[in-house]
């Protein structure tokens, strides 16, 4: 089990969703993405994103400028 | 869901989701037949969603989602988003079959994306393709007459199935096979909307996004107005990606050819345009509360005075004898200089890209 780090920071949606979907791609299950953003909408898209996907939100850390959510990896394809 | 990838009695379509009404049929369609369906979305750059409201304070507490994602999940699919932003610069700057009302390669740009699906489509090993295209919907995509360029220039040729007007179509690979029941599927045309809210009510679909000019800002007049704009001042058709956002935020005042202004309009542009000052010369007043400013262009010594001129105009102290106005260059050297600000009538319309 890994704990990767991505930063999302500054990229606009979908744009954080896309770079989670593809780091996770190379990860494996029960590893550990760690996202940091800038915008906003992440709190809602990338959840949405991980629940159709079969992937775990651990954590959703909401800063006045920064959010970091936490992802655990599921079944990948 | 779980299925088994193995199971060859199982067909899988791959579905273009945009986020709108008549994807989500069409993929509803399908699923009612027993095929398993996945979806894709494109990230072209240009796409309506989420940007402004991310960026503009004052629409940050309306609620936001992404409708693709949110589609894919009332839907019970998978969804793929891709960014294709660099292969799209192409449709934008060179459609083989031209604009519409604005700069919107629709034609090319649904070419495009059939094209990429049809790839992912073949690379992991799916059976056919589907989009939510209606004939006689859209003025230039979804066309009687456009419809089988797509399928034909594309790649996908008779794998692309349009479940919402199939009937009214040649019968398509999967129709043939015995893999879908043509009968089944629908014969919808025009510009009307009744069929589709009809069919959402009988799926039990309560809401859905319907965005009255489609989901991406080509459609767009304005946008498009500066779009054409910056390809004039640059004397060629070219952008990256921070170029597009750009023309999203802010107003855009062009007072010589060599220059415009980016002046943020409420506190989310400043902050947002604030992370552009590595790209951009910038400006800010200093003596009096106001909006930043980028400098998009190449200004001399007299240029940046007479655009901090124009800042200051939209400062709070516009009526003032004098505003002090930062000027940062992207070195991160900056200069303070102290100037009269534009009166309301020696800002020029024309100016307003």
């Amino acid at each position: 089990m890994s704990e990767q780090i991505l930063d999302a920071r500054n990229l606009l949606c979908p744009l954080p969703v896309i770079r989670t979907q593809n780091q996770v791609e190379t990860m494996s299950k029960g590893d550990t993405l760690c996202v940091y953003c800038t915008d906003h909408g992440v709190i809602n898209d990338i959840p949405a994103w991980c629940r159709i996907n079969g992937h775990e939100i651990l954590s959703i850390d909401e800063q006045e400028y920064e959010i970091v959510i936490r992802v655990r990896v599921g079944e990948c394809r | 869901m779980t299925i088994n990838l193995n199971d060859k009695t199982r067909r899988k379509a791959v579905a273009l989701v945009s986020g709108g009404l008549d994807s989500m049929l069409a993929v509803k369609v399908l699923q009612e037949q027993g095929i398993y369906v996945e979806g894709i979305n494109f990230f072209t750059g240009f796409c309506i969603e989420g940007h402004t409201h991310a960026i503009r304070k004052k629409d940050r507490d309306k609620p936001k989602r992404n409708n693709a994602l949110w589609v894919a999940e009332q839907l019970g699919i998978k969804l793929h988003i891709l960014d294709v932003s660099e292969d799209y610069k192409d449709v934008v700057i060179n459609p083989k079959h031209g604009y519409g009302a604005n700069l919107n390669p629709c034609l090319d740009c649904k070419g495009f994306m059939v094209k990429k699906a049809t790839a992912w489509m073949r690379k992991n090993d799916f059976d056919f393709l589907v989009t939510g295209e209606v004939v006689g919907q859209r003025p230039m995509s979804q066309r009687k007459d456009t419809l089988p360029v797509i399928s034909r220039e594309s790649g996908a040729g008779d794998l692309l199935l349009r479940p919402l007007c199939a009937k009214l179509l040649p019968e398509t690979l999967p129709e043939r096979e015995g893999w879908v029941d043509r009968e089944q599927l629908l014969d919808f045309s025009g510009r009307g909307r009744k069929p589709q809210i009809l069919l959402a009510e009988k799926y039990g679909f309560k809401e859905y996004a319907q965005p009255a000019g489609g989901c991406c800002f080509l459609t767009d007049a304005n946008y498009s107005s500066k779009l054409a704009d910056l390809w004039q001042a640059r004397g060629e058709k070219t952008y990256d990606i921070d170029d597009i956002v750009i023309l999203k935020v802010g107003r855009h005042l062009r007072p010589k050819p060599h220059f415009k202004l980016i002046i943020a309009r409420e506190e989310g542009e400043t902050n947002f345009l604030r992370g552009y000052r590595k790209n951009y010369i910038s400006m800010n007043t200093v003596s009096h509360s106001g909006p930043i400013s980028l400098i998009d262009g190449k200004p001399d010594d007299e240029d940046l005075e007479f655009a901090a001129r124009l800042l200051a105009r939209f400062c709070s102290g516009r009526n003032a004898d004098f505003v002090t106005v930062k000027v940062l260059q992207r070195n991160g050297e900056s200069t303070n200089i102290n100037v009269k600000p534009l009166t309301a009538d020696e800002i020029l319309q024309e100016w307003y890209v």
